[in-house]
């Protein structure tokens, strides 16, 4: 379970363009739970994912995985137990490095990156194994530098590396935001089928309404630094794009945009 | 034939030396300006080892090795640790080192004519053909540019190489896979000066002698070196990188010699360095145009 209680952050304390994002923000995702988090530029999805990788530092409140907190963990120790898939699918992979050394890399999470030799021979079978079913024809391309791969390509070895190994949180930060409607449409159903097959709690924040309607468990929805919406179970079954289409336009018409 | 020789060995020495600058410039992308204080850091210490310590000569290039690894590991620590800029953490090492050298040495010139060498030592004598004494130097700074390009390949292929390579090419992803990033800068800066000063250490002994100057300068000869041999050799995969680097150093040492040949003032050495290496700059940059259109 991870719980943020009582978060606060301020950027650019003391300057005048001091901005108070959280104040005593509060926020609960159970284990398992697949949540899609919507919500207008400024309100705050990426900066709740930043605080919870540590890429950020908080003013104050807790982070706590499983009751134990960790909002004193450097970032790369806290995402020893996190995946993260980010907008710009240049940042999941190494551009420089083959698809083979990338899946390599990803494979030895959580282990010592020692003086063992970095590509073992004998998973290269099963690498093939893993990105077949991506249809993208990634499994005949291992000796590929990544760099050379279109968006899409390298977006799906991205959230196949970051659900290699045994992770607590899946974390997506709008990670079809730079796709084509069709690509998007592809890393969306394969990022549904890692999630379930490997039943890994997720967070994904997504500006694709239909995306936060139609997949997982739970919907919220932030605006100024609140969760303003909050939809489980049921109620999340029940929820259509328009009523979601519907709030969000009212509250981005109170403020103005 | 003595100018051929001359060229290979140098370029061979310089060679490791750009094999340093090739791991910090194109590697981590971090224009590491140590190396002007790394390279005569070998050479002192390796003088200081030979003359005063009356060290066996093969120690001195481990040594000078790991005094440069220490070097870099500063280097390293001023940029992760106090947040210096790159450039900034470089240029504090080098001045520093300025001193610390001269400390080492004793003074700006010291000569080790009639002390044992890597090359001139009596096991080393007492096995070496008598008909190849001309070849001698350049044999052995052949082996030692090998073993320590092969060693240096060995490492790029292990999981700690992979995240050198990594951290230069996206260090993002290594903060993801629940590594400190910062270490392994750390890590890639020593091995990186280790290099520098391991050359700087046979060079001290090809020359024999340490000499206060040799530092100015070097991270332009390493970087032209690099520059060349990865913007040559980039279409022919049979080489690897490591050995294009080699190569590129010995053809800038041979365009300086034949600028020396030429009859050019050997004051001017250091203005034809910096002339040269703008030169290759330049060309390589309008190869990259050319690619890009």
């Amino acid at each position: 379970m991870l719980e943020l209680v009582h978060i606060s952050k301020n950027y650019n304390p003391g300057s005048v363009n001091e901005l108070c994002l959280f104040k005593d923000f509060n926020f609960k995702v159970n284990d398992g739970d697949f949540v899609s988090v919507v919500g207008s530029n400024g309100s705050g999805k990426t900066s709740m994912l930043n605080i919870i990788c540590g890429s950020i530092d908080v003013d104050g409140g807790k982070i706590l995985i499983n009751g134990q907190d960790i909002s004193r963990q450097k970032d790369f120790v806290r995402q020893r137990r996190i995946g993260r898939v980010y907008q710009d699918p240049s940042k999941g992979t190494c551009p420089a490095m083959t698809i083979l050394e990338n899946m390599s890399l990803a494979e030895n999470k959580g282990k010592p990156y020692n003086l063992g030799r970095g590509v073992n021979k004998a998973r290269i079978e099963g690498y093939r194994e893993m990105l077949r079913p991506l249809n993208l024809g990634l499994e005949d391309k291992m000796g590929v530098q990544v760099g050379s791969l279109s968006g899409g390509q390298r977006q799906a070895l991205a959230l196949l590396m970051a659900t290699m190994t045994p992770i607590d949180f899946l974390i997506l930060d709008e990670h079809t935001a730079a796709l084509d409607p069709k690509t998007a449409e592809i890393i969306m159903e394969l990022t549904d089928r890692v999630v379930k097959e490997k039943g890994v709690t997720t967070i994904m924040v997504t500006h694709n309404l239909r995306y936060a309607v139609e997949y997982g468990n739970r919907l919220i929805m932030m605006h100024e630094g609140n969760v303003i919406l909050d939809k489980a179970g049921e109620e999340k079954r029940t929820v259509n794009t328009e009523e979601i289409m519907g709030i969000f336009n009212r509250i981005s018409v109170e403020c103005g945009n | 034939m003595a100018l051929l020789l001359s060229v290979l060995e140098q370029g061979m020495i310089y060679g490791i030396l750009a094999l340093g600058v090739y791991i910090t410039y194109k590697i981590l992308d971090f224009p590491d300006l140590t190396v002007d204080g790394s390279f005569p850091f070998g050479a002192a210490l390796t003088v200081r080892l030979i003359s005063d310590l009356g060290v066996p000569a093969i120690l001195t290039l481990p040594i000078a090795f790991l005094g440069g690894a220490l070097v870099g590991m500063c280097t390293g620590l001023i940029h992760v640790k106090l947040k210096v800029r790159d450039l900034l953490s470089g240029i504090i090492m080098m001045t520093g080192l300025y001193t610390v050298n001269l400390w080492g040495a004793g003074t700006g010139y010291v000569p080790i004519f009639n002390k044992e060498s890597i090359f001139d030592n009596q096991v080393l004598n007492s096995i070496f053909p008598s008909f190849l004494t001309n070849f001698k130097n350049v044999i052995i700074i052949f082996v030692i540019t090998m073993i320590a390009k092969y060693l240096l390949d060995w490492y790029m292929s292990t999981k700690s190489g992979f995240l050198l390579r990594a951290v230069g090419d996206n260090d993002t992803i290594v903060t993801s896979l629940g590594v400190d990033k910062g270490l392994v800068k750390i890590v890639g800066l020593s091995i990186a000066n280790g290099l520098v000063s391991l050359s700087g250490c046979i060079y001290a002994q090809q020359q024999r002698c340490f000499e206060i100057s040799i530092g100015t300068g070097a991270v332009v000869i390493g970087l032209a070196s690099v520059i060349i041999g990865t913007s040559l050799f980039k279409k022919i995969t049979f080489f690897r990188v490591t050995a294009s680097v080699i190569i590129g150093s010995i053809l800038y040492k041979a365009c300086v010699a034949l600028a020396m040949f030429a009859g050019i003032d050997a004051n001017a050495i250091k203005l034809i360095t910096a002339v040269l290496f703008l030169i290759i700059l330049v060309i390589s940059m309008d190869r990259k145009k050319v690619k890009s259109c």
